[in-house]
């Protein structure tokens, strides 16, 4: 098939369109028995005219028409240790470094220990298991944010957005990252039906002490409710956090700034932080 | 780790023509799979590390005993090696299918499957997937459907930071999607929408071309035009897939070629196309038409009929909706370089590729039809000729030559003198009625605007060509017509 020699000069040329030549029917053009009529076709999904291509497609999806290159071999380097404290892992390619890192080093919380798989749900189990103004807010209007990507509904309690998303969103029951917060004791044994796995969050999670920053049981939340809000002045650590979050922060975000575990790049103190509390605390990150 | 690209052939094993047959087996496979409406395919990542190639092409069929054996070890061993190379084995054996059924027929065997996903053990997470990729490989739908414990883990792990899981995932999902029309049923709800359209937004190639892969399975569901294109129109997705879409130094092939088949599917469902016309589609996928027929003129890339093919196609059938003739669609498809662009890939077609010169032209009978400026720039830029030798190809030139001729005598003109009429008595010599139909039409318009034509016509045995076919019922008023008018004229 040839083609005219100044096609190509015309594509690489700017764009342009052509002034169109003047449009004049005659109505004998139409008349019977003739019955051209210039009309764009459409071909819907199924139709047969698509063969041809849809089956070059899936030639291709099943490898057969792409014959490729041997694909480089996953880069090994000298072997190395995980640098992060009291781990001690060792990897000799970057790949599977880069794998164990954000799995088990990624989306950590700070106070528990456990591992998440993304930024969001993490954010969400910091807020539900370890800020007590959220338990407290909780109490009043509907906090627990479902966790599907996309749904906006929130609950009052876990348990019911754990039937939300069991009934809407045909999630397990036993969906891994929406474990209901433990009591105290000792030992707790996983949630029934569990496969009995062991790893290394899961581990530290049951026997640790909970950090000073996990919110106190029931009994004490009570009297947290009764207190006045000159009186949670009063109060160290937790309650400057809940200040902070008055003020338009999380304290779980403070307090990570504090321990600069992880910097979450959004936050914002605002200018209130300054102008209605003096202390002596380390001034915080303003934004 | 897996390999960023398609699966690998074994030369060494098979040789070229062991290739082509096979080529040729599935191919008619395919054909006949579409249509009964049963086409199918699926994507297999699947490493062969120098370490595996010693076992041979061939791994064995694992029994219930080795499978369970496998699972325990995975779960209760004690050294982190052997716990993964449990998994490796299993992995192997799962590349059977009878290994399979045996695994999905086993008591808690998910459910330590996903145990073993979800844990926080990243390499055994990961050989977990592997496994799980392989049953999503599976032409049982019971085997698809075993997998559906697993995937709300699969969406969640979407927003996980390790592209490698990520891009595993997405291709366990695109397989089993394509697999069961239950497990679409679980993800819908589950948001896998959403979660595609937070993922897109990854600047890692590896992941787009999965991403593009599975979200193509899930529109070429049969339910797709109600239950899944209206939602993902009201996503943010249609917008990013157009982003990878437009040409310029960003744009990578095996990324496009997924997103343009998705666009080609939900185009063709007609379910809202003004929307995607008011993102601007018509304008990027015009860019693109120029970019790859740029391409074609520089590379020997055989695959560039990959990309080719859909954008083709999502032209044409955009070009169909009335939203085009407003001021905004028009505006966007005047450029007289596509159609420059369009016939060096039918050229380009026509060396390496004949099957897709029906799509090409269909492409051009609709940029044709209702516009006078695509008219003219075919006259101006001589194509005229070129496009008389695809005419064995189509019956599609004839009624291009028709869009042109029926615009008046202006265009007319420009038809003539040339090759046109010589064409024109070579396809009345035809039987094929169709062809011999459009072949009157067009001498219709042509002695109607440019009379001086008779004459030629007379001259060079016109009317001996005519007669052949008076007595075809389709044919012979036109016939008849087209003599009367000689006669006369």
């Amino acid at each position: 098939m040839q083609l005219p020699p100044a096609l190509c000069a015309r594509l690489a040329a700017g764009p342009g369109a052509a002034e169109p030549l003047p449009v004049e029917r005659d109505p004998a053009a139409g008349a019977a028995p003739f019955r051209f009529v210039a009309r764009p076709v459409r071909f819907p999904r199924e139709h047969q005219f698509f063969e041809d291509g849809d089956v070059q497609r899936h030639l291709y999806l099943q490898d057969v028409i792409m014959q490729v290159a041997d694909v480089p071999e996953k880069p090994r380097v000298p072997a190395f240790a995980c640098q992060v404290a009291g781990c001690c892992q060792v990897f000799d390619a970057l790949d599977d470094y880069e794998h164990h890192y954000h799995t088990l080093h990624g989306n950590v919380c700070s106070f528990c220990k456990r591992a998440f798989p993304s930024g969001h749900l993490l954010d969400a189990h910091i807020l539900e298991w370890h800020d007590s103004l959220f338990q407290i807010l909780s109490e009043r209007q509907d906090m627990y944010q479902c966790l599907v990507e996309g749904c906006t509904e929130k609950f009052k309690t876990s348990r019911d957005r754990k039937d939300h998303m069991v009934r809407m969103h045909l999630y397990p029951a036993d969906f891994r990252f929406d474990k209901p917060k433990k009591s105290r004791s000792p030992a707790s044994a996983e949630a029934p039906g569990d496969s009995g796995e062991r790893s290394e969050g899961e581990a530290m999670e049951i026997c640790s002490e909970p950090v000073a920053a996990s919110p106190a049981p029931a009994g004490e939340r009570r009297i947290y409710r009764h207190r006045s809000v000159s009186e949670l002045f009063l109060k160290p650590v937790l309650n400057m956090c809940s200040v902070l979050r008055i003020l338009g922060c999380t304290w779980a975000a403070a307090l990570l700034i504090l321990n600069s575990e992880r910097i979450p790049s959004t936050i914002c103190f605002g200018q209130g932080a300054a102008r209605g509390f003096k202390s002596n605390k380390k001034k915080t990150k303003q934004c | 780790m897996w390999s960023r690209r398609q699966g690998r052939l074994r030369p060494t094993v098979c040789g070229v023509e062991e290739l082509r047959r096979r080529r040729r087996e599935r191919e008619a496979a395919l054909r006949k799979a579409r249509r009964e409406q049963q086409l199918v395919s699926k994507r297999l990542l699947r490493n062969d590390a120098p370490e595996e190639a010693g076992e041979g092409c061939v791994a064995a069929i694992l029994g219930e005993t080795e499978v369970q054996q496998f699972l325990r070890q995975a779960q209760r061993g004690t050294e982190e090696k052997e716990r993964e190379g449990a998994l490796v084995s299993l992995r192997r054996g799962l590349q059977h299918p009878e290994t399979q059924q045996t695994f999905i027929r086993l008591e808690g065997s998910m459910r330590t499957l996903v145990g073993l996903l979800t844990s926080n053990q990243a390499l055994l997470q990961l050989e977990a997937a592997r496994c799980l990729h392989e049953l999503s490989h599976s032409e049982q739908s019971t085997v698809a459907e075993a997998c559906l414990p697993a995937t709300s883990y699969l969406l969640t792990y979407l927003s996980s930071h390790s592209s490698d899981f990520i891009e595993l995932c997405l291709y366990t999902l695109g397989n089993l999607i394509v697999e069961s029309e239950a497990v679409r049923r679980q993800l819908l709800p589950q948001g896998i929408v959403p979660a595609l359209a937070a993922c897109i937004q990854s600047p890692h190639v590896a992941v787009l071309e999965a991403l593009g892969y599975a979200l193509s399975q899930l529109l070429q569901a049969e339910e797709a035009p109600e239950k899944i294109i209206p939602s993902i129109l009201a996503s943010t997705l249609p917008q990013h897939m157009l982003q990878m879409l437009q040409p310029g130094p960003k744009l990578n092939p095996g990324v496009a070629v997924e997103f343009a088949w998705c666009l080609h599917y939900i185009i063709c469902s007609q379910v809202s196309n003004p929307l995607l016309i008011g993102h601007g589609a018509l304008s990027t996928l015009g860019l693109l038409l120029l970019d790859l027929a740029g391409a074609v003129q520089k590379t020997e890339d055989a695959g560039l009929e990959l990309l080719a093919c859909p954008v083709l196609r999502c032209l044409s059938n955009l070009l169909t909706e009335a939203a085009v003739e407003t001021v905004g669609g028009q505006m966007q498809l005047r450029d007289e370089r596509v159609v420059a662009a369009l016939f060096i890939l039918l050229q380009f077609f026509f060396q390496k590729q004949p099957s897709l010169l029906p799509e090409g032209l269909w492409l051009l009978n609709n940029l044709t039809a209702n516009s006078p400026s695509f008219c003219t720039s075919l006259l101006s830029l001589d194509l005229i000729e070129p496009l008389l030798q695809l005419l064995p190809v189509s019956n599609v030139v004839l009624t291009v030559l028709c869009n042109v001729a029926e615009k008046g005598p202006a265009y007319c003109q420009r038809l003539w003198p040339g090759p046109l009429l010589p064409a024109l008595l070579h396809t009345l010599a035809f039987s094929d009625t169709e062809v011999v139909g459009q072949s009157l039409e067009l001498l219709h318009l042509l002695f109607l605007y440019q009379p001086e034509a008779v004459q030629v016509f007379l001259q060079q045995s016109g009317l001996q060509a005519l007669e052949r076919h008076q007595e075809e019922a389709q044919l012979q008023d036109r016939v008849y017509a087209l003599q009367q008018t000689a006669l006369q004229g």
